[in-house]
């Protein structure tokens, strides 16, 4: 059997910029071909026969898990396009400015055609540098998109201040700490960064540390340090969800978003999966709904090798990964991103698998 | 399971092969003429040693269809083509938007269907033109036995379009879910649908009665009414699953009966035309011929690399036609 074909999921809030980073990725000379799933015809600049017309038509499954929602058209569309298998060397599917991308990427976990023909690859969430925290108070969409992402562009850093920018990478980092992100003006990055990122792939689950900022990307010296401790509150919110607090800690902010965050647990005793497993599915079970992204390395008593798995939701997804090296630390760690997560549950029952 | 298999009857030396070169998505027979639908482009026509290939769809071929006399497709440029025995295709519509052309259907009295997102499109055998609009995009059409009524399969449901009156709206059959296919049990009085689930979902037209057929491992591709019409043939488990249809009351509390079990999953069926026997395509490239009464196997086709894709009678049970995603396609001659 062939490879599966790679599938980049590219989202953003409407005018980020989505667009400008698909017409780069199909008119660079990289000599790959792209078949593209776009939501709006008569957008994309370059000439295609690829590009596919979708209608969003998004269902819920009828197993029991009521935030399974599946992208229907793109169960067709994949199917219609998997026939002309030689034709395109991966996917692209752009969604809807305000598109939630879970739909999508559980059509990859839910449908067997699909699953089998394809993988999902990443999702790719543009942000605008302008626009984006006005998006995150009065957009759930936009919240969602960022906090869903495996890679973050903000884009068009060219209309706003350096103090401005670090301002929208804190609050992006305090929603979804472990996503790549970059900075760029019309979504000018290297394509490596945006495709073939092997996101949802077990695999490729090596580490899972925030993406701390690269040196050099901040420039600290402009930051003030009389604040050692600044505390915000966003007046603009509607529904009473939309505060973000931020802290200042040695010139970096750190924000942390009521509504949506990451629930980051480890320990360095070994686990028991007889608990492990009842307690991860029983909790996605219930918080499957606020849970957007989960991904765990997983170090079980008297087991040889890493345990890896990830989810979307209450789907999840594990296996046995490889054996764990002589010199490295077996330690298991995971991570929940999601809404109004009970962090301090989550924390206790975790505490509760250690074998 | 086929290892054990080794003492089955086999008609395996009496196929001629006809390689495809290209995954066959469907196959139907014209007369004795087998015809290899190919996702791409063209049809494979293959009569005793001839074969030759005719080209009908400038891109993929989404859906097919065929009533003994021509075999109807759609394709993703946005054409509807009909092809008879003699390899002469001729485009029967153009989508206005260049749409994919997703579901097509032949109803007995030469009327056909197609559909293009939420659009359903009929054309009446006297050339009068239909359309209309569902609630979301059409996941499969099928005539009913007598022609008067079109099915549809769509979200949350199936709708009922009477097509003798003008201007009647769908009647709407409603059932949560995606649905994908769609038939019509030979006597009129079931509607069944496959869902994106794995489950098959049905109504007794009569009274409206929900059915629902559970126990699949994996969705259900495939549908196929044996020739007596009391038994409904099903892909979507490791063996042949045949829904019970000679009671009033339909499958209703009964169980099915369960045939010619494999290692890998049923893709596809086709049921024998007079006898009761039917032919399944596994994912393991296996083809075995089935008899409902008493399960007797024939083994048509070895396990090879790709699942079998596509399954045809010719109209006299003769000839199976037979196709593969990795390109092998071949006529077994029963005769």
């Amino acid at each position: 059997m062939a490879d599966k074909v790679p599938v980049t999921v590219l989202t953003g809030y409407l005018g980020a910029g989505k667009t400008t980073l698909l017409n780069r990725i199909l008119s660079e000379p990289h000599g790959q071909k792209y078949a593209v799933i776009v939501n709006e015809f008569g957008e994309i600049g370059i000439d295609n026969e690829l590009v596919v017309g979708a209608d969003e038509e998004i269902f819920e499954m009828n197993n029991g898990c009521i935030c399974c929602t599946v992208r229907g058209d793109l169960v067709r569309i994949i199917d219609g396009l998997m026939r002309r298998r030689g034709k395109f060397d991966a996917i692209i599917v752009e969604t809807t400015g305000l598109a939630d991308p879970a739909p999508v990427a559980q059509t990859f976990f839910v449908d067997e055609t699909v699953g089998r023909k394809t993988r999902l690859d990443a999702v790719v969430t543009v942000a605008d540098a302008k626009w984006l925290l006005d998006r995150l108070k009065d957009a759930p969409e936009a919240k969602n998109q960022v906090a869903f992402a495996d890679v973050i562009i903000i884009n068009k850093t060219d209309l706003v201040s350096s103090d401005e920018l670090a301002e929208v990478e804190a609050r992006i980092r305090g929603i979804n700490p472990y996503a790549k992100v970059h900075r760029t003006v019309r979504c000018a990055l290297p394509l490596p960064e945006v495709l073939g990122r092997r996101a949802f792939d077990l695999d490729r689950i090596l580490d899972i540390e925030p993406d701390f900022l690269e040196a050099g990307d901040h420039d600290h010296d402009h930051h003030h340090h009389d604040h050692g401790h600044d505390h915000e509150h966003d007046h603009h919110h509607h529904h009473g969800d939309g505060h973000a607090h931020a802290h200042q800690h040695g010139g970096l902010k750190h924000y942390h978003d009521e509504e949506m965050q990451s629930v980051s647990l480890r320990t360095d005793r070994p686990l028991d999966p007889e608990k492990f497993f009842p307690w991860v599915q029983t909790l996605v079970q219930k918080e499957g709904p606020n849970i957007l992204r989960c991904k765990g390395i997983l170090s079980f008593k008297d087991d040889p090798q890493r345990f890896v798995f990830q989810g979307v939701h209450m789907i999840l997804d594990g296996d046995h990964q490889r054996e764990w090296g002589s010199d490295e630390p077996r330690a298991s760690r995971i991570v929940f991103i999601g809404r109004k997560l009970p962090e301090e549950n989550i924390r206790a029952g975790f505490e509760d698998c250690v074998a | 399971m086929t290892e054990g298999r080794t003492d089955t009857a086999s008609v395996v030396e009496r196929t001629r092969r006809h390689p495809a070169e290209a995954v066959v998505v469907a196959a139907h027979f014209l007369g004795d003429t087998a015809v290899f639908v190919l996702g791409e482009d063209a049809l494979l026509m293959a009569r005793g040693e001839d074969r030759r290939r005719v080209s009908v769809h400038g891109g993929a071929i989404l859906a097919a269809a065929a009533d003994g006399r021509r075999v109807l497709t759609g394709g993703d440029d946005g054409k509807v083509a009909a092809t008879d025995a003699a390899g002469v295709s001729a485009t029967l519509a153009t989508d206005g938007k260049h749409r994919w052309i997703d579901q097509v259907a032949i109803g007995p009295d030469g009327a056909v269907a197609w559909s293009a997102g939420k659009q359903v499109f009929v054309r009446l055998a006297k050339g009068e033109e239909r359309v209309c609009e569902m609630p979301s995009t059409v996941g499969a059409l099928a005539f009913a036995p007598k022609g008067l009524r079109l099915a549809i399969a769509h979200y949350n449901g199936a709708s009922l379009w009477f097509l003798n009156a003008a201007k009647a709206e769908p009647e709407r059959l409603e059932w949560k879910g995606s649905h994908l296919a769609v038939t019509f049990s030979p006597d009129g009085r079931f509607l069944i649908t496959a869902m994106q689930e794995p489950t098959l979902h049905g109504w007794r037209l009569a009274d409206r009665h929900d059915l629902r057929m559970q126990g699949y491992a994996a969705r259900v591709r495939s549908l196929d009414w044996s020739a007596d019409g009391k038994w409904l043939a099903t892909s979507g488990s490791s063996q042949l699953v045949l829904w019970p249809f000679q009671s009033k009351t339909g499958p209703m509390g009964k169980s099915p009966r369960m045939l010619a079990p494999a290692d890998a999953t049923l893709e596809v069926v086709a049921c024998h035309p007079k006898e009761p026997v039917v032919a399944g395509g596994y994912a393991n490239g296996l083809i075995l011929l089935a008899r409902i009464d008493d399960g007797a196997e024939i083994l048509a086709r070895k396990p090879a690399e790709a699942p079998v894709t596509a399954l045809a009678w010719n109209e006299s049970g003769t000839l199976l036609a037979f196709g593969t995603e990795d390109g092998d396609a071949g006529v077994v001659d029963l005769a």
